[in-house]
């Protein structure tokens, strides 16, 4: 093929707008008119609104509209809120009247500016009830510990409690989905606190469990039980654009500018937030200032400026602070874990006993505590194990999907145990993880109701560590690093496997040759920075052998007849969008060929695409008279009759675009036989100051098992970008609370701080094993997720490798924790079991 | 100073005949005061800080800006929302991100935390003001960025590129951890640094052989 795209870098069609500050993102449009609004949002962690007075606000010159609670529609139960998050009837509705968390909007005001929207706020007269408040899930769990929510305190499924489906989608999609979690009052004994050693998770009930294998067989026949604690931090998502939004109505539809991952999926959600149809809803967001699982289908606040433009009868821009953003824009959940874990002589894991709290904040019931153990499954491929977790409501902000939610905690929770293990039993780290690794058609989670787990695609993790630890010289720097100490420096190495979902099926694709010869790609998916707005268009290209040069992506806006497209969390989208681009491209074929057949005669299986051109026995057609000859013939090859099994979204932009070209139109009916899951290997060498505490990582490589690389730069700029999420949770962010009045003392970045660009590895090497996934026809699988764990996990385990095992009991490793540890012989002395402290 | 002084005086409580009570107790500049007489009747509504409201002349990318500044503007607020030029971000609006990086003469600053009555007289580059004006050529440091796809989102891109423009002024020929250094003062969230070092190494080498 002469134009080969995939696996070949390219820089992407907007890169110009972007470094010339053309481009623009939610906060960069004007509309004449534009009111700004201001939040008032709650100053405590719990209340009741029991006065509100507007009058003084309303009366000010400027001031044009008022928006509380009672003008927004009711909950939208069943609305998607990302990754493994469905809306309850007590989910969030954009404002209240009983504020659940600190910072949670309550009204908000729409002004000539800013400046008046401010002052107008200062003059709102406003009452508060406090109501109880917890920060800590351990402290809810108590016999007379507070409850979150004046319904209780902890989600449970309503019994019988199905064994809980591994993050995506059902095998079965007709399948009815699992009846939704409900509030309900849970509480420990104290005799399960008694029972605890000081620094030990207590255990008491749970309300889901999964298992396979006899756990208790399999502790009993390892050579090595072990038993620890540990806590993952929550953390905020904190993309570098705050989810601004604006809003104005046309001939009664509601026109957004926001900022989203997935620009059609948004479109079902604002319309469920605002409460009107789909089919009135316009969502325009051409560059997204990152996500990270935030902004998967939009943002709930989008439904303030939609509706106060509505009541102000004005566009309405709402700009959000940063402040503003750290209490609405998201958090990866912490998580308190206990695992018992058994291993064989040879580093085997025969069992894995865990039990998991989940640090829910106030709102629905985020599944990061089962992912955890879901991910694990795989990651290890224990012989046994049982997984017990709880998701416990706190007043802190509502949590949500965080690039690979749950997985990545799981990784930081399991992996310094096999660490350890490994240490104990003098293995080799990168033998260990080879002998649990997952291979083929591994098996993960939890079985299903005929007692058998469900399976991926394809794994090949022992050959990502043979190519890591070939890649990061292993065995060199084990002999020259490993535990060695020079004056106060002490080097570490560690390595760590993780994994994540990596593609769904069943989208539509979109595209028109166009009678100029040049090919117009309709592409639904969001611009946050991923690259696969156009990067998944260049399997269809590629295919129909047309320079890239040749082709047009149209993007970003739900009014240009995009195509039904998977939301971009999970890392789904490579996968489930170059299948869709694959079967479009099919389409586009099997047309031409009729086309070029009709025109010059001849069967059409004997005409080939190459070069520009459709050619056979009966001479060759270039794209462009065929496109001209695709109008001519109408029907289905101009898009006027459309195919059956297509999503009606893609029914009704295909129809909008009918008449311009050849249109390619299908829907990715491939067969898929497991999930397509992606793993990432992480190597790590860090150097820990003795004297400060302060940890340098000096070499960092990964590799991926995502199956065929599409575009290698991103490839290897998302490995680096989640793996330097995943040593910020290491390293430096966290949030923290005042324990007594349930105030967040982290706010802004400096509190919570991202890795910057002085923390970054000197070294960095990434690659991938580079094999397509058999299930898959284009053989690409997502990347996105899996190397946050690992990032996450291989930084722990070398700060271990390099100071002890003993050091930390929780992340992110501090300074402070390296510190007081170290003086005290090694053994840490920071609480392992307080949240948020 | 009589300007602020009556700023105090007219906030509490603003109406359209304080605020032109304010006005004409400050005696303010007739020129500006007029103007903002006209603009106050023409929006229908006050400044809340009227009477030190100011018709100033900044020079933005090479052009003489006359605009009406109020004295808590910042830059970056009076670049976005006066000028039309919305390539700075405002990722933070308090000193941490950097997302709203621009040039002020030479020198990188975060125009969240410049007050635009400070300017006067001040030579001040934004990423609109990068590229050839007639032409369209990139600034070398622009063309590495797009050569090197560097940057995911790009939200952070044009402060990046603004600190880097900056910096290489300073020193043309940095090692890739100068350079990390020189421009330490901007947060890219999608953490991709590695991509982005790369890219601006490679426009700090076109930018050498010009």
């Amino acid at each position: 093929m002469a134009n080969k795209l995939v696996g070949t870098n390219y820089s992407t069609p907007d890169l110009i707008a972007k470094v010339t500050g053309k481009a623009r993102f939610a906060e960069d449009w004007r509309v004449d008119g534009m009111l700004f609004c201001k939040i008032l949002s709650s100053p405590m962690p719990h209340a009741r609104v029991t006065r509100l007075d507007t009058s003084a606000a309303l009366a000010m010159p400027g001031v044009k509209a008022i928006l509380t609670a009672d003008d927004m529609p009711g909950p939208a139960a069943g609305a998607s809120l990302g990754e493994n998050v469905r809306a309850s009837a007590q989910t969030e509705r954009g404002l209240t009247n009983e504020p659940l968390y600190e910072g949670e909007p309550i009204l908000a005001v729409a002004a000539v500016d800013e400046f008046t929207a401010t002052e107008a706020i200062e003059k709102i007269v406003i009452e508060f009830e406090p109501l109880p408040f917890v920060v800590d899930p351990l402290e809810s769990l108590r016999p007379s510990g507070p409850n979150a929510r004046t319904q209780g305190n902890v989600w449970q499924r309503p019994a019988p409690a199905p064994a809980a489906a591994a993050g995506r989608g059902p095998a079965n999609p007709a399948a009815a989905p699992p009846p939704g979690p409900q509030i309900v009052v849970w509480k420990w004994t104290e005799d399960d606190f008694d029972k605890a050693e000081p620094g030990q998770m207590p255990l008491g009930k749970f309300t889901d469990t999964f298992q396979f294998g006899d756990v208790e067989a399999g502790l009993k026949k390892a050579d090595l039980v072990l038993d620890e604690t540990f806590m993952t931090q929550s953390s905020s998502h904190q993309p570098l654009e705050t989810r601004t939004a604006m809003a104005y109505w046309q001939n009664g539809k509601l026109y957004l500018h926001g900022s989203t991952q997935s620009t059609v999926q948004t479109v079902n959600s604002v319309a469920r937030w605002v409460g009107i149809p789909p089919s009135q809803v316009v969502i325009i967001s051409e560059f997204t200032g990152g996500g990270f699982g935030s902004k998967i289908p939009g943002s709930i606040f989008m439904a303030i400026p939609a509706l106060l433009s509505k009541k102000a009868n004005a566009p309405v821009m709402m700009r959000i602070t940063r402040e503003e953003e750290h209490f609405i824009g998201r958090a990866r959940p912490g998580i308190l874990a206990r695992v018992k874990a058994g291993f064989r002589k040879d580093g085997r894991i025969t069992a894995i006993d865990m039990y998991a709290i989940c640090d829910n904040g106030p709102y629905d019931a985020v599944g990061d505590a089962n992912t955890a153990g879901v991910t694990i499954s795989l990651a290890f491929q224990p012989e046994t194990m049982r997984h017990s977790v709880l998701t416990v409501l706190t007043n802190t902000p509502p949590k949500g999907a965080q690039r690979a939610p749950g997985g990545a905690q799981g990784i930081g929770i399991m992996e310094p145990i096999i660490t350890k293990a490994a240490k104990q039993l003098g293995l080799d780290q990168v033998d260990v993880r080879k002998i649990n690794a997952a291979a083929g058609k591994a098996p993960f989670g939890a079985p299903a109701a005929n007692g058998r787990q469900a399976y991926v695609t394809s794994a090949f993790v022992k050959e990502a560590l043979d190519k890591g630890r070939e890649l990061f010289k292993w065995d060199e720097k084990k002999a020259m690093y490993s535990g060695k100490r020079q004056g106060t420096k002490a080097r570490g190495i560690g390595v760590a496997v993780s994994n994540f979902s990596a593609g769904s099926i069943g989208f539509d694709g979109l595209f028109i040759i166009k009678p100029d010869g040049r090919i117009t790609f309709q592409s639904g998916i969001g611009n946050a920075g991923m690259y696969a707005v156009f990067d998944v268009h260049r399997v269809a290209a590629e295919m129909l052998d047309v320079p890239w040069e040749q082709c047009d992506v149209v993007f970003g806006n739900t009014a240009k007849h995009l195509p039904w497209t998977c939301a971009s969390g999970g890392s789904q989208t490579v996968h489930a969008m170059t299948r869709a681009a694959h079967a479009a491209a099919k389409d586009a074929i099997t047309k031409l060929q009729e086309i070029a057949a009709k025109s010059l005669g001849g069967a059409p299986g004997s005409y080939k695409i190459a070069g520009g051109r459709v050619s056979g026995a009966g001479g060759s057609l270039t794209l462009a008279q065929a496109a001209k000859k695709a109008i001519e013939l109408g029907g289905k090859y101009d898009g006027h009759e459309l195919p059956a099994d297509i999503n009606n979204f893609t029914k009704a932009s295909a129809t909008a675009l009918a008449g311009q070209g050849l249109m390619a139109v299908a829907k990715d009916a491939y067969p898929r036989d497991g999930q397509s899951r992606s793993t990432v290997v992480g190597f790590a060498l860090v150097e820990v100051d003795t004297e400060t505490g302060h940890v340098t990582v000096v070499d960092y490589t990964a590799i991926g098992d995502v199956g065929t690389v599409l575009n290698p730069r991103g490839l290897k700029g998302q490995i680096f970008g989640g793996s330097m999420m995943g040593m910020g949770h290491a390293l430096t962010q966290r949030w923290a609370y005042d324990q007594q009045y349930g105030k967040a003392l982290a706010r802004r970045f400096h509190h919570n701080r991202p890795i910057t660009i002085l923390d970054i590895p000197q070294v960095y090497e990434a690659d991938a094993v580079d094999i397509a996934d058999p299930e898959t026809p284009t053989g690409v699988r997502g990347v996105g997720e899996p190397p946050v764990g690992a990032g996450y996990a291989a930084v722990m385990n070398a700060i271990a490798d390099a100071v002890g095992h003993d050091i930390f009991r929780r992340s992110p490793v501090t300074a402070d924790i390296i510190l007081t540890s170290l003086e005290n012989g090694g053994h840490w002395v920071h609480d392992s079991i307080r949240a948020h402290v | 100073m009589e300007d602020m002084k009556s700023s105090d005086e007219t906030t509490p409580s603003v109406t359209r005949r304080n605020f032109i009570k304010g006005v004409i107790a400050a005696g303010a500049v007739a020129s500006s005061s007029a103007y903002l007489f006209r603009a106050a009747i023409l929006q229908g509504q006050p400044g809340a800080a009227g009477a030190v409201e100011r018709l100033i002349t900044l020079s933005v990318n090479g052009q003489d800006r006359r605009i009406d500044v109020m004295p808590q503007d910042t830059l970056a607020w009076t670049l976005r929302y006066k000028l039309g030029l919305t390539g700075s971000k405002l990722g933070c609006d308090r000193a941490e991100c950097g997302a709203c990086t621009v040039l002020i003469d030479n020198v990188p600053h975060y125009s969240c935390s410049v007050l635009a009555q400070t300017l006067r007289g001040k030579k001040i580059v934004t990423i609109e003001g990068l590229a050839d004006a007639a032409s369209g050529t990139l600034h070398p440091v622009q063309q590495g960025v797009v050569d090197e796809q560097g940057f995911q989102c790009a939200f952070c891109m044009p402060g990046f590129v603004m600190a880097t423009v900056g910096y290489l002024k300073t020193n043309p020929n940095p090692t890739r951890q100068e350079l990390a250094h020189g421009i330490s003062g901007n947060l890219c969230r999608c953490q991709d640094y590695d991509k982005i070092l790369t890219a601006l190494m490679r426009g700090a080498e076109y930018a050498r052989r010009g």
